[in-house]
Protein backbone atom coordinates (compact mmCIF):
# COMPACT_ATOMS: atom_id res chain seq x y z
CA UNK A 1 0.00 0.00 0.00
CA UNK A 2 2.52 2.21 1.04
CA UNK A 3 5.29 1.39 -1.76
CA UNK A 4 1.81 2.01 -4.37
CA UNK A 5 1.63 5.31 -2.66
CA UNK A 6 5.08 6.17 -3.07
CA UNK A 7 5.18 5.06 -6.73
CA UNK A 8 2.51 7.34 -7.74
CA UNK A 9 4.64 9.89 -5.62
CA UNK A 10 7.38 9.25 -7.74
CA UNK A 11 5.88 9.05 -11.01
CA UNK A 12 4.68 12.59 -10.54
CA UNK A 13 7.29 13.83 -8.44
CA UNK A 14 5.15 14.49 -5.78
CA UNK A 15 8.04 14.76 -3.88
CA UNK A 16 7.45 17.11 -0.32
CA UNK A 17 3.98 15.92 0.17
CA UNK A 18 3.44 19.09 2.92
CA UNK A 19 2.77 21.10 0.17
CA UNK A 20 -0.22 19.18 -0.73
CA UNK A 21 -1.12 18.72 3.13
CA UNK A 22 -0.40 22.70 3.33
CA UNK A 23 -2.94 23.04 -0.04
CA UNK A 24 -5.90 21.25 1.83
CA UNK A 25 -5.49 22.51 4.97
CA UNK A 26 -5.53 26.72 3.97
CA UNK A 27 -8.24 25.79 1.92
CA UNK A 28 -10.49 24.26 4.74
CA UNK A 29 -9.09 26.97 6.74
CA UNK A 30 -10.48 29.44 3.93
CA UNK A 31 -13.34 27.67 3.02
CA UNK A 32 -14.99 27.42 7.04
CA UNK A 33 -13.56 30.72 7.71
CA UNK A 34 -14.78 32.07 4.73
CA UNK A 35 -18.19 30.46 3.95
CA UNK A 36 -20.17 33.49 4.05
CA UNK A 37 -18.28 35.80 1.88
CA UNK A 38 -18.15 33.90 -0.94
CA UNK A 39 -14.68 32.08 -0.97
CA UNK A 40 -16.48 28.39 -2.21
CA UNK A 41 -18.10 30.21 -5.19
CA UNK A 42 -17.41 28.70 -8.47
CA UNK A 43 -16.98 31.72 -9.73
CA UNK A 44 -14.46 33.12 -6.97
CA UNK A 45 -12.06 29.53 -7.07
CA UNK A 46 -12.06 29.55 -10.66
CA UNK A 47 -11.19 33.60 -10.68
CA UNK A 48 -8.57 32.03 -8.49
CA UNK A 49 -7.19 29.87 -11.28
CA UNK A 50 -7.47 32.25 -14.27
CA UNK A 51 -5.59 34.97 -11.77
CA UNK A 52 -2.48 32.12 -11.77
CA UNK A 53 -2.23 31.61 -14.89
CA UNK A 54 0.56 33.55 -15.74
CA UNK A 55 2.36 33.26 -12.58
CA UNK A 56 1.87 29.30 -12.72
CA UNK A 57 3.66 29.23 -16.44
CA UNK A 58 6.27 31.64 -14.67
CA UNK A 59 7.12 29.41 -12.35
CA UNK A 60 7.30 26.92 -14.77
CA UNK A 61 10.35 28.06 -16.40
CA UNK A 62 11.70 29.14 -13.03
CA UNK A 63 11.96 25.57 -12.28
CA UNK A 64 14.13 24.62 -14.84
CA UNK A 65 16.46 27.49 -14.13
CA UNK A 66 16.82 26.44 -10.12
CA UNK A 67 16.95 23.09 -11.21
CA UNK A 68 19.87 23.85 -13.18
CA UNK A 69 21.50 25.38 -10.22
CA UNK A 70 21.03 29.15 -11.45
CA UNK A 71 18.07 31.90 -11.11
CA UNK A 72 16.26 33.94 -12.80
CA UNK A 73 15.25 37.24 -10.40
CA UNK A 74 14.50 38.84 -13.77
CA UNK A 75 11.33 37.47 -14.86
CA UNK A 76 8.63 40.10 -13.52
CA UNK A 77 10.69 42.55 -15.86
CA UNK A 78 10.49 40.37 -18.71
CA UNK A 79 6.75 40.01 -18.32
CA UNK A 80 6.21 43.91 -18.41
CA UNK A 81 8.34 44.21 -21.20
CA UNK A 82 7.21 41.24 -23.10
CA UNK A 83 3.27 42.61 -22.60
CA UNK A 84 4.57 46.02 -23.77
CA UNK A 85 6.02 44.84 -26.80
CA UNK A 86 3.32 42.67 -28.07
CA UNK A 87 0.91 45.96 -27.66
CA UNK A 88 2.71 48.09 -29.30
CA UNK A 89 3.63 46.26 -32.25
CA UNK A 90 -0.58 45.41 -32.56
CA UNK A 91 -1.25 49.45 -32.75
CA UNK A 92 -0.07 48.41 -36.17
CA UNK A 93 0.26 45.49 -37.20
CA UNK A 94 -1.20 42.06 -37.19
CA UNK A 95 -2.20 40.11 -34.16
CA UNK A 96 0.60 37.49 -35.01
CA UNK A 97 3.37 40.13 -35.24
CA UNK A 98 2.72 41.23 -31.85
CA UNK A 99 2.99 37.53 -30.54
CA UNK A 100 6.02 37.09 -32.17
CA UNK A 101 6.93 40.39 -30.49
CA UNK A 102 6.00 39.21 -27.50
CA UNK A 103 7.07 36.05 -26.75
CA UNK A 104 10.80 36.91 -28.83
CA UNK A 105 11.45 39.84 -26.23
CA UNK A 106 10.96 37.13 -23.61
CA UNK A 107 13.45 34.98 -25.41
CA UNK A 108 15.76 37.93 -26.54
CA UNK A 109 16.05 38.93 -22.27
CA UNK A 110 16.50 35.23 -21.81
CA UNK A 111 18.88 34.65 -24.25
CA UNK A 112 20.75 38.32 -22.71
CA UNK A 113 20.70 36.75 -19.67
CA UNK A 114 22.17 33.01 -20.62
CA UNK A 115 25.30 34.28 -22.47
CA UNK A 116 26.28 36.21 -19.36
CA UNK A 117 25.86 33.67 -17.33
CA UNK A 118 26.70 30.17 -19.62
CA UNK A 119 29.85 31.79 -21.34
CA UNK A 120 30.92 34.95 -19.49
CA UNK A 121 30.49 32.98 -16.04
CA UNK A 122 28.54 35.69 -14.34
CA UNK A 123 26.79 34.63 -11.45
CA UNK A 124 23.16 34.20 -12.36
CA UNK A 125 22.07 35.92 -9.49
CA UNK A 126 23.99 39.16 -9.99
CA UNK A 127 22.87 38.53 -13.62
CA UNK A 128 19.55 38.73 -13.43
CA UNK A 129 19.43 40.25 -10.69
CA UNK A 130 20.91 43.49 -13.15
CA UNK A 131 18.94 42.32 -16.07
CA UNK A 132 15.52 42.67 -13.64
CA UNK A 133 16.72 46.65 -13.07
CA UNK A 134 17.39 47.25 -16.72
CA UNK A 135 14.35 45.41 -18.16
CA UNK A 136 11.91 47.21 -15.53
CA UNK A 137 13.75 50.33 -16.63
CA UNK A 138 12.95 49.70 -20.06
CA UNK A 139 9.53 48.45 -19.81
CA UNK A 140 8.81 51.99 -17.86
CA UNK A 141 10.70 54.00 -20.65
CA UNK A 142 8.87 51.81 -23.50
CA UNK A 143 5.53 53.89 -23.74
CA UNK A 144 6.33 56.98 -21.20
CA UNK A 145 4.52 54.98 -18.69
CA UNK A 146 1.53 54.91 -20.65
CA UNK A 147 -0.59 52.26 -20.84
CA UNK A 148 -1.21 50.40 -23.59
CA UNK A 149 -4.87 49.09 -24.59
CA UNK A 150 -4.76 45.64 -26.82
CA UNK A 151 -8.05 45.76 -29.14
CA UNK A 152 -7.94 42.95 -30.45
CA UNK A 153 -10.62 40.42 -29.88
CA UNK A 154 -8.70 37.66 -31.08
CA UNK A 155 -5.52 38.55 -28.84
CA UNK A 156 -7.56 38.90 -26.24
CA UNK A 157 -10.06 35.53 -26.80
CA UNK A 158 -6.90 33.80 -27.01
CA UNK A 159 -4.68 34.92 -24.44
CA UNK A 160 -7.40 35.90 -21.96
CA UNK A 161 -11.26 35.97 -22.08
CA UNK A 162 -11.67 33.56 -24.59
CA UNK A 163 -12.77 29.74 -24.34
CA UNK A 164 -12.58 26.47 -26.47
CA UNK A 165 -15.00 24.00 -25.82
CA UNK A 166 -16.50 25.78 -23.02
CA UNK A 167 -12.76 25.67 -20.59
CA UNK A 168 -11.37 29.21 -20.33
CA UNK A 169 -8.16 29.74 -22.38
CA UNK A 170 -6.25 30.37 -19.29
CA UNK A 171 -6.82 27.05 -18.21
CA UNK A 172 -5.86 25.80 -21.16
CA UNK A 173 -2.59 27.47 -21.44
CA UNK A 174 -2.22 26.62 -17.99
CA UNK A 175 -2.72 23.26 -18.85
CA UNK A 176 -0.60 22.89 -21.71
CA UNK A 177 2.14 24.59 -19.87
CA UNK A 178 2.06 22.11 -17.14
CA UNK A 179 1.76 19.06 -19.22
CA UNK A 180 4.97 19.91 -22.08
CA UNK A 181 6.70 21.38 -18.74
CA UNK A 182 6.31 18.64 -17.08
CA UNK A 183 7.25 15.66 -19.75
CA UNK A 184 10.12 17.64 -20.66
CA UNK A 185 11.70 17.71 -16.94
CA UNK A 186 10.66 14.14 -16.17
CA UNK A 187 10.90 12.32 -19.52
CA UNK A 188 13.49 13.96 -21.50
CA UNK A 189 16.86 13.81 -22.01
CA UNK A 190 17.08 17.24 -21.91
CA UNK A 191 15.11 17.66 -18.22
CA UNK A 192 17.71 14.68 -16.92
CA UNK A 193 20.64 17.04 -18.13
CA UNK A 194 19.33 19.78 -16.33
CA UNK A 195 18.90 17.83 -12.99
CA UNK A 196 21.88 16.66 -13.45
CA UNK A 197 23.64 20.35 -13.90
CA UNK A 198 22.14 21.27 -11.31
CA UNK A 199 23.43 18.57 -9.00
CA UNK A 200 26.75 17.82 -9.90
CA UNK A 201 28.12 20.39 -12.63
CA UNK A 202 31.64 18.91 -12.62
CA UNK A 203 29.75 15.22 -13.23
CA UNK A 204 26.92 16.50 -15.65
CA UNK A 205 30.30 17.85 -17.66
CA UNK A 206 32.45 14.91 -17.59
CA UNK A 207 29.94 12.76 -18.85
CA UNK A 208 29.58 14.87 -22.35
CA UNK A 209 26.68 17.41 -21.12
CA UNK A 210 27.08 20.21 -23.18
CA UNK A 211 26.90 22.44 -19.75
CA UNK A 212 27.48 26.08 -20.96
CA UNK A 213 24.52 25.49 -23.49
CA UNK A 214 22.33 24.09 -21.39
CA UNK A 215 22.26 27.23 -18.91
CA UNK A 216 21.75 29.20 -22.17
CA UNK A 217 18.61 26.88 -22.81
CA UNK A 218 16.87 27.15 -19.63
CA UNK A 219 18.01 30.99 -19.08
CA UNK A 220 15.44 31.14 -22.41
CA UNK A 221 12.47 28.72 -21.62
CA UNK A 222 12.35 31.08 -18.62
CA UNK A 223 12.29 34.25 -20.64
CA UNK A 224 10.20 32.57 -22.89
CA UNK A 225 7.76 31.82 -19.93
CA UNK A 226 7.50 34.73 -19.00
CA UNK A 227 7.16 36.43 -22.25
CA UNK A 228 3.89 34.21 -22.53
CA UNK A 229 2.83 35.02 -19.19
CA UNK A 230 3.17 38.76 -20.44
CA UNK A 231 0.40 37.98 -23.10
CA UNK A 232 -1.61 36.44 -21.17
CA UNK A 233 -1.89 39.33 -18.77
CA UNK A 234 -2.06 41.74 -21.90
CA UNK A 235 -5.20 39.27 -22.98
CA UNK A 236 -6.71 39.49 -19.63
CA UNK A 237 -6.14 43.08 -19.10
CA UNK A 238 -6.77 44.13 -22.40
CA UNK A 239 -4.03 46.50 -21.84
CA UNK A 240 -0.72 46.39 -21.39
CA UNK A 241 2.07 48.87 -18.60
CA UNK A 242 5.32 48.60 -17.17
CA UNK A 243 3.57 47.39 -13.87
CA UNK A 244 2.72 43.99 -15.11
CA UNK A 245 4.20 41.14 -13.35
CA UNK A 246 6.02 43.54 -11.05
CA UNK A 247 4.88 41.94 -7.89
CA UNK A 248 4.92 38.57 -8.90
CA UNK A 249 8.65 38.03 -7.89
CA UNK A 250 8.06 36.53 -4.18
CA UNK A 251 5.29 34.48 -5.00
CA UNK A 252 6.38 33.36 -8.11
CA UNK A 253 9.56 31.78 -6.39
CA UNK A 254 8.02 31.49 -3.21
CA UNK A 255 5.07 29.03 -5.18
CA UNK A 256 8.49 26.86 -6.62
CA UNK A 257 10.04 26.42 -3.81
CA UNK A 258 7.34 25.44 -2.12
CA UNK A 259 6.42 22.96 -4.67
CA UNK A 260 9.70 21.01 -3.85
CA UNK A 261 12.35 22.83 -6.28
CA UNK A 262 15.42 22.57 -4.59
CA UNK A 263 16.89 26.49 -4.36
CA UNK A 264 20.60 25.16 -4.93
CA UNK A 265 19.47 22.75 -7.89
CA UNK A 266 19.02 19.15 -9.22
CA UNK A 267 15.77 18.51 -7.78
CA UNK A 268 12.33 19.83 -8.47
CA UNK A 269 8.98 19.59 -9.92
CA UNK A 270 6.78 20.88 -12.49
CA UNK A 271 3.06 19.64 -11.09
CA UNK A 272 4.29 21.38 -7.55
CA UNK A 273 5.00 24.45 -8.87
CA UNK A 274 1.60 24.53 -10.25
CA UNK A 275 0.20 23.34 -6.95
CA UNK A 276 2.34 25.96 -5.03
CA UNK A 277 1.11 28.18 -7.27
CA UNK A 278 -2.26 28.04 -6.87
CA UNK A 279 -1.58 28.44 -3.30
CA UNK A 280 -0.19 31.56 -3.51
CA UNK A 281 -3.45 32.29 -5.16
CA UNK A 282 -6.02 31.32 -3.20
CA UNK A 283 -3.58 33.04 0.12
CA UNK A 284 -4.22 36.16 -2.13
CA UNK A 285 -7.94 36.12 -2.90
CA UNK A 286 -8.21 34.69 0.99
CA UNK A 287 -6.76 37.14 2.51
CA UNK A 288 -8.52 39.78 0.37
CA UNK A 289 -11.39 38.02 1.21
CA UNK A 290 -11.21 38.67 4.86
CA UNK A 291 -10.86 42.41 4.64
CA UNK A 292 -7.32 42.69 5.09
CA UNK A 293 -5.36 46.34 4.49
CA UNK A 294 -2.91 45.89 1.79
CA UNK A 295 -0.51 46.34 4.22
CA UNK A 296 -1.67 43.63 6.57
CA UNK A 297 -2.34 41.39 3.54
CA UNK A 298 1.29 41.87 2.67
CA UNK A 299 2.09 41.41 6.29
CA UNK A 300 0.04 37.78 6.47
CA UNK A 301 1.51 37.01 3.44
CA UNK A 302 5.02 37.29 4.05
CA UNK A 303 4.74 35.49 7.20
CA UNK A 304 2.97 32.57 5.74
CA UNK A 305 5.64 32.40 2.59
CA UNK A 306 8.39 32.61 5.21
CA UNK A 307 6.48 29.50 7.00
CA UNK A 308 5.97 27.77 4.41
CA UNK A 309 8.98 27.80 2.37
CA UNK A 310 10.51 26.75 6.18
CA UNK A 311 8.37 23.52 6.32
CA UNK A 312 9.13 22.76 2.43
CA UNK A 313 12.72 23.04 2.94
CA UNK A 314 12.73 21.16 5.76
CA UNK A 315 10.62 18.52 4.19
CA UNK A 316 12.72 18.55 0.75
CA UNK A 317 16.49 18.29 2.09
CA UNK A 318 14.98 15.19 4.58
CA UNK A 319 13.69 13.85 2.16
CA UNK B 1 61.22 -8.30 -35.07
CA UNK B 2 58.55 -9.12 -37.82
CA UNK B 3 55.61 -6.37 -39.12
CA UNK B 4 53.08 -9.21 -38.59
CA UNK B 5 54.28 -10.34 -34.76
CA UNK B 6 53.88 -6.58 -34.19
CA UNK B 7 50.35 -6.34 -35.31
CA UNK B 8 49.19 -9.31 -34.09
CA UNK B 9 50.05 -8.32 -30.07
CA UNK B 10 49.18 -4.49 -31.07
CA UNK B 11 48.83 -2.45 -28.15
CA UNK B 12 45.70 -0.74 -26.80
CA UNK B 13 47.25 2.52 -26.33
CA UNK B 14 50.33 3.36 -27.29
CA UNK B 15 51.71 7.11 -25.93
CA UNK B 16 55.33 7.87 -27.57
CA UNK B 17 57.15 10.94 -26.34
CA UNK B 18 54.02 12.67 -24.94
CA UNK B 19 55.42 16.23 -23.26
CA UNK B 20 53.14 18.71 -21.80
CA UNK B 21 53.50 22.19 -20.23
CA UNK B 22 51.61 24.19 -18.72
CA UNK B 23 52.66 27.76 -19.69
CA UNK B 24 56.50 27.74 -18.26
CA UNK B 25 55.59 25.13 -16.00
CA UNK B 26 57.01 21.22 -17.62
CA UNK B 27 54.50 18.44 -16.33
CA UNK B 28 55.26 15.69 -18.72
CA UNK B 29 58.33 15.32 -19.98
CA UNK B 30 59.30 12.32 -22.82
CA UNK B 31 56.58 9.45 -21.66
CA UNK B 32 56.33 6.60 -23.85
CA UNK B 33 54.26 3.53 -23.12
CA UNK B 34 51.99 0.72 -24.30
CA UNK B 35 49.02 -0.88 -22.71
CA UNK B 36 47.46 -4.41 -23.56
CA UNK B 37 43.63 -5.36 -23.50
CA UNK B 38 43.48 -7.48 -20.12
CA UNK B 39 46.36 -5.86 -18.60
CA UNK B 40 46.30 -3.57 -15.75
CA UNK B 41 49.39 -0.80 -14.99
CA UNK B 42 49.82 1.15 -12.32
CA UNK B 43 50.97 4.82 -12.43
CA UNK B 44 52.71 5.92 -9.40
CA UNK B 45 54.86 8.74 -8.24
CA UNK B 46 54.57 11.70 -5.61
CA UNK B 47 52.00 14.73 -5.59
CA UNK B 48 52.62 16.44 -8.19
CA UNK B 49 54.30 13.64 -10.29
CA UNK B 50 51.82 14.44 -13.22
CA UNK B 51 49.81 11.06 -13.13
CA UNK B 52 46.40 13.24 -12.93
CA UNK B 53 48.30 15.12 -15.89
CA UNK B 54 48.97 12.28 -18.08
CA UNK B 55 44.99 10.35 -17.52
CA UNK B 56 43.96 14.15 -18.60
CA UNK B 57 45.80 13.98 -21.86
CA UNK B 58 45.00 9.94 -22.68
CA UNK B 59 41.19 11.28 -22.11
CA UNK B 60 41.34 14.02 -24.11
CA UNK B 61 40.86 16.80 -21.41
CA UNK B 62 44.37 18.26 -22.06
CA UNK B 63 46.03 18.33 -25.53
CA UNK B 64 49.69 17.01 -25.49
CA UNK B 65 52.29 19.66 -26.22
CA UNK B 66 54.04 16.93 -28.57
CA UNK B 67 53.96 13.50 -28.76
CA UNK B 68 52.07 10.62 -30.16
CA UNK B 69 49.04 8.69 -28.98
CA UNK B 70 47.54 5.48 -30.94
CA UNK B 71 44.47 3.85 -29.88
CA UNK B 72 44.54 0.34 -31.71
CA UNK B 73 47.50 1.61 -33.63
CA UNK B 74 45.67 4.25 -35.00
CA UNK B 75 46.52 7.77 -33.96
CA UNK B 76 44.54 10.23 -32.11
CA UNK B 77 43.84 13.42 -31.77
CA UNK B 78 40.92 14.18 -29.06
CA UNK B 79 40.23 17.88 -29.23
CA UNK B 80 37.78 17.47 -25.98
CA UNK B 81 36.59 14.20 -23.12
CA UNK B 82 33.70 13.44 -24.97
CA UNK B 83 35.64 12.37 -28.16
CA UNK B 84 38.08 9.99 -26.36
CA UNK B 85 34.83 8.73 -24.55
CA UNK B 86 33.08 8.19 -28.03
CA UNK B 87 36.68 6.09 -28.56
CA UNK B 88 35.82 3.79 -25.56
CA UNK B 89 38.08 5.51 -23.44
CA UNK B 90 36.28 6.02 -19.86
CA UNK B 91 37.48 7.31 -16.68
CA UNK B 92 36.87 7.17 -12.89
CA UNK B 93 37.80 9.93 -11.07
CA UNK B 94 38.71 9.72 -7.53
CA UNK B 95 36.34 12.71 -6.52
CA UNK B 96 33.35 10.72 -7.77
CA UNK B 97 31.96 11.97 -10.65
CA UNK B 98 27.79 11.35 -9.58
CA UNK B 99 25.14 13.37 -9.46
CA UNK B 100 24.16 12.94 -5.96
CA UNK B 101 20.05 13.24 -5.94
CA UNK B 102 19.68 11.03 -9.03
CA UNK B 103 19.47 7.48 -8.49
CA UNK B 104 21.98 5.07 -9.86
CA UNK B 105 20.84 4.04 -13.34
CA UNK B 106 20.53 7.59 -13.81
CA UNK B 107 24.09 8.01 -13.37
CA UNK B 108 25.14 5.09 -15.23
CA UNK B 109 23.42 6.47 -18.27
CA UNK B 110 24.55 10.19 -17.47
CA UNK B 111 24.70 12.31 -20.51
CA UNK B 112 24.07 8.72 -22.76
CA UNK B 113 20.63 8.08 -21.38
CA UNK B 114 18.38 5.30 -23.39
CA UNK B 115 15.14 7.00 -24.80
CA UNK B 116 12.29 5.32 -26.73
CA UNK B 117 11.11 5.79 -29.90
CA UNK B 118 9.21 7.98 -31.16
CA UNK B 119 8.99 10.62 -28.70
CA UNK B 120 12.34 10.44 -27.06
CA UNK B 121 10.91 9.75 -23.87
CA UNK B 122 13.37 8.48 -21.25
CA UNK B 123 13.75 4.70 -21.26
CA UNK B 124 13.95 4.41 -17.31
CA UNK B 125 12.75 0.74 -17.13
CA UNK B 126 15.41 -0.47 -19.94
CA UNK B 127 18.02 1.31 -17.85
CA UNK B 128 17.44 -0.09 -14.45
CA UNK B 129 17.23 -3.00 -15.94
CA UNK B 130 20.68 -2.33 -17.67
CA UNK B 131 22.13 -0.73 -14.74
CA UNK B 132 21.05 -3.83 -12.14
CA UNK B 133 22.42 -6.81 -15.07
CA UNK B 134 25.42 -5.16 -14.73
CA UNK B 135 25.78 -4.46 -10.88
CA UNK B 136 25.16 -7.76 -10.17
CA UNK B 137 27.94 -9.16 -12.43
CA UNK B 138 30.40 -6.66 -11.37
CA UNK B 139 29.28 -7.46 -7.72
CA UNK B 140 28.71 -4.37 -6.41
CA UNK B 141 26.61 -4.44 -3.38
CA UNK B 142 23.64 -1.78 -3.86
CA UNK B 143 19.88 -1.92 -2.34
CA UNK B 144 18.77 -1.43 -5.69
CA UNK B 145 19.46 0.03 -9.27
CA UNK B 146 17.00 2.45 -8.05
CA UNK B 147 18.75 3.47 -5.16
CA UNK B 148 19.66 7.33 -4.54
CA UNK B 149 23.42 7.93 -4.54
CA UNK B 150 23.44 10.03 -1.81
CA UNK B 151 21.93 7.03 0.20
CA UNK B 152 25.38 4.91 -0.82
CA UNK B 153 28.52 4.08 1.25
CA UNK B 154 31.70 5.77 -0.59
CA UNK B 155 32.50 2.19 -1.44
CA UNK B 156 29.22 2.03 -3.31
CA UNK B 157 29.48 4.54 -4.61
CA UNK B 158 33.32 4.24 -6.32
CA UNK B 159 31.73 1.13 -7.62
CA UNK B 160 28.66 2.71 -9.61
CA UNK B 161 31.62 4.60 -11.01
CA UNK B 162 33.77 1.75 -12.64
CA UNK B 163 30.53 0.24 -13.12
CA UNK B 164 29.73 2.83 -15.52
CA UNK B 165 32.64 3.22 -16.93
CA UNK B 166 32.99 -0.45 -17.73
CA UNK B 167 29.81 -0.28 -19.43
CA UNK B 168 30.84 2.31 -21.90
CA UNK B 169 34.80 1.15 -22.41
CA UNK B 170 35.78 -0.39 -25.02
CA UNK B 171 39.19 -0.40 -24.97
CA UNK B 172 40.49 1.50 -22.11
CA UNK B 173 39.88 2.72 -18.25
CA UNK B 174 41.80 5.35 -16.30
CA UNK B 175 40.85 5.43 -12.38
CA UNK B 176 42.82 7.83 -10.84
CA UNK B 177 43.30 6.81 -7.21
CA UNK B 178 39.61 5.30 -6.90
CA UNK B 179 40.20 4.39 -3.34
CA UNK B 180 41.74 7.39 -2.13
CA UNK B 181 38.32 7.95 -0.17
CA UNK B 182 37.35 4.87 0.78
CA UNK B 183 38.01 2.09 4.18
CA UNK B 184 39.87 -0.73 4.43
CA UNK B 185 36.98 -3.33 3.34
CA UNK B 186 35.23 -0.96 0.76
CA UNK B 187 38.95 -0.44 -0.96
CA UNK B 188 39.19 -4.64 -1.39
CA UNK B 189 35.98 -4.69 -3.05
CA UNK B 190 36.42 -2.01 -5.46
CA UNK B 191 40.21 -4.17 -5.78
CA UNK B 192 38.35 -7.20 -6.86
CA UNK B 193 35.51 -4.76 -9.13
CA UNK B 194 38.91 -4.05 -10.75
CA UNK B 195 40.65 -6.99 -11.25
CA UNK B 196 37.66 -8.70 -12.47
CA UNK B 197 37.50 -5.90 -15.36
CA UNK B 198 40.56 -8.13 -16.80
CA UNK B 199 38.78 -10.46 -17.70
CA UNK B 200 37.09 -7.92 -20.11
CA UNK B 201 39.55 -7.44 -22.23
CA UNK B 202 40.13 -3.85 -21.02
CA UNK B 203 42.93 -2.47 -20.53
CA UNK B 204 43.68 -0.58 -16.83
CA UNK B 205 45.76 2.38 -16.27
CA UNK B 206 45.50 3.20 -12.01
CA UNK B 207 47.33 5.62 -10.06
CA UNK B 208 47.37 4.65 -6.85
CA UNK B 209 49.19 6.16 -3.72
CA UNK B 210 49.10 2.66 -2.10
CA UNK B 211 52.59 0.57 -2.86
CA UNK B 212 50.39 -2.59 -1.29
CA UNK B 213 47.15 -2.33 -3.70
CA UNK B 214 49.44 -1.28 -6.82
CA UNK B 215 51.48 -4.86 -5.89
CA UNK B 216 48.04 -6.69 -5.60
CA UNK B 217 46.57 -5.35 -8.62
CA UNK B 218 48.91 -4.46 -11.26
CA UNK B 219 51.19 -6.14 -13.68
CA UNK B 220 53.46 -3.55 -14.52
CA UNK B 221 54.15 -0.47 -12.78
CA UNK B 222 55.14 3.15 -14.26
CA UNK B 223 56.94 5.10 -12.19
CA UNK B 224 56.80 9.15 -12.62
CA UNK B 225 59.05 11.62 -10.97
CA UNK B 226 58.66 15.75 -11.73
CA UNK B 227 57.05 14.62 -14.61
CA UNK B 228 60.10 12.47 -15.82
CA UNK B 229 59.44 8.52 -16.12
CA UNK B 230 62.04 7.22 -14.16
CA UNK B 231 61.17 3.23 -15.60
CA UNK B 232 58.53 0.87 -16.07
CA UNK B 233 58.90 -2.12 -14.23
CA UNK B 234 57.25 -5.91 -14.10
CA UNK B 235 55.06 -6.07 -10.53
CA UNK B 236 56.35 -9.72 -10.38
CA UNK B 237 59.80 -8.67 -10.81
CA UNK B 238 60.48 -6.14 -8.20
CA UNK B 239 59.43 -5.03 -4.98
CA UNK B 240 58.53 -2.10 -2.96
CA UNK B 241 62.08 -1.22 -2.30
CA UNK B 242 63.02 -0.45 -5.49
CA UNK B 243 59.51 1.24 -6.51
CA UNK B 244 60.22 3.50 -3.49
CA UNK B 245 63.48 4.52 -4.35
CA UNK B 246 62.38 5.07 -7.85
CA UNK B 247 59.14 7.57 -6.71
CA UNK B 248 61.91 9.35 -4.45
CA UNK B 249 64.92 9.24 -6.11
CA UNK B 250 66.95 7.92 -3.00
CA UNK B 251 69.04 4.70 -3.71
N1 LIG C 1 45.83 22.96 -15.46
C1 LIG C 1 47.09 23.17 -15.01
N2 LIG C 1 47.69 24.36 -15.16
C2 LIG C 1 48.94 24.57 -14.71
N3 LIG C 1 49.69 23.65 -14.09
C3 LIG C 1 49.16 22.43 -13.90
C4 LIG C 1 47.82 22.13 -14.34
N4 LIG C 1 47.55 20.85 -14.02
C5 LIG C 1 48.65 20.37 -13.40
N5 LIG C 1 49.61 21.32 -13.32
C6 LIG C 1 50.95 21.13 -12.76
O1 LIG C 1 51.50 19.97 -13.31
C7 LIG C 1 52.20 19.23 -12.33
C8 LIG C 1 51.67 17.82 -12.24
O2 LIG C 1 50.39 17.84 -11.62
P1 LIG C 1 49.46 16.54 -11.48
O3 LIG C 1 49.39 15.87 -12.80
O4 LIG C 1 48.19 16.95 -10.87
O5 LIG C 1 50.28 15.64 -10.46
P2 LIG C 1 49.84 14.33 -9.66
O6 LIG C 1 48.50 13.91 -10.13
O7 LIG C 1 50.90 13.34 -9.96
O8 LIG C 1 49.83 14.69 -8.22
C9 LIG C 1 52.11 20.04 -11.06
O9 LIG C 1 53.27 20.83 -10.95
C10 LIG C 1 50.90 20.89 -11.26
O10 LIG C 1 51.02 22.09 -10.53
MG1 LIG D 1 46.56 13.67 -8.95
Amino acid sequence: MFKRTSAIARKFDLQGSVIYLGFIAIFLFFAITLADDGFLTTRNLSNIVLQTAPATIMAIGLVFVLSAGEIDLSFGSIVAVSALAAAVVMQEHSMLFGILAGLGAGLAIGWINGVMVAYLRLPSFLVTLATMGLFAGVARSMTDLRSIPVLSDTFTGFFGSGSFFGIPSLVLWTLAAVIVGHLVYRESRFGAHVIATGDNARAAQVSGIKVPRLRLAVLMISGGCAGLAGLLYAGRLQAAKYTLGESDLMTVIAAVIVGGTALNGGKGSVIGALVGSLLMGMLNNGLILMGLSVSDQMIVRGLIILLAVAISLRDTTRA
Amino acid sequence: MSANSETITSPVLELKNIHKAFGGVVAIQDFSLDLKAGEIVALVGDNGAGKSTLIKIISGVHAPTSGTIRLDGEAVSFSDASMARSSGIEVVYQDLALADLQPVYMNLFLGREKVRKPFGMLDRRAMMQETQALVDELDVRIPSANAMIRDLSGGQRQGVAIARATHWATKLILLDEPTAALGVAETAKVEEIVQSLKARNLAILIISHSLDQVFRLSDRICVLRRGNQIGVRETAKTDKNEIVSMITGLA
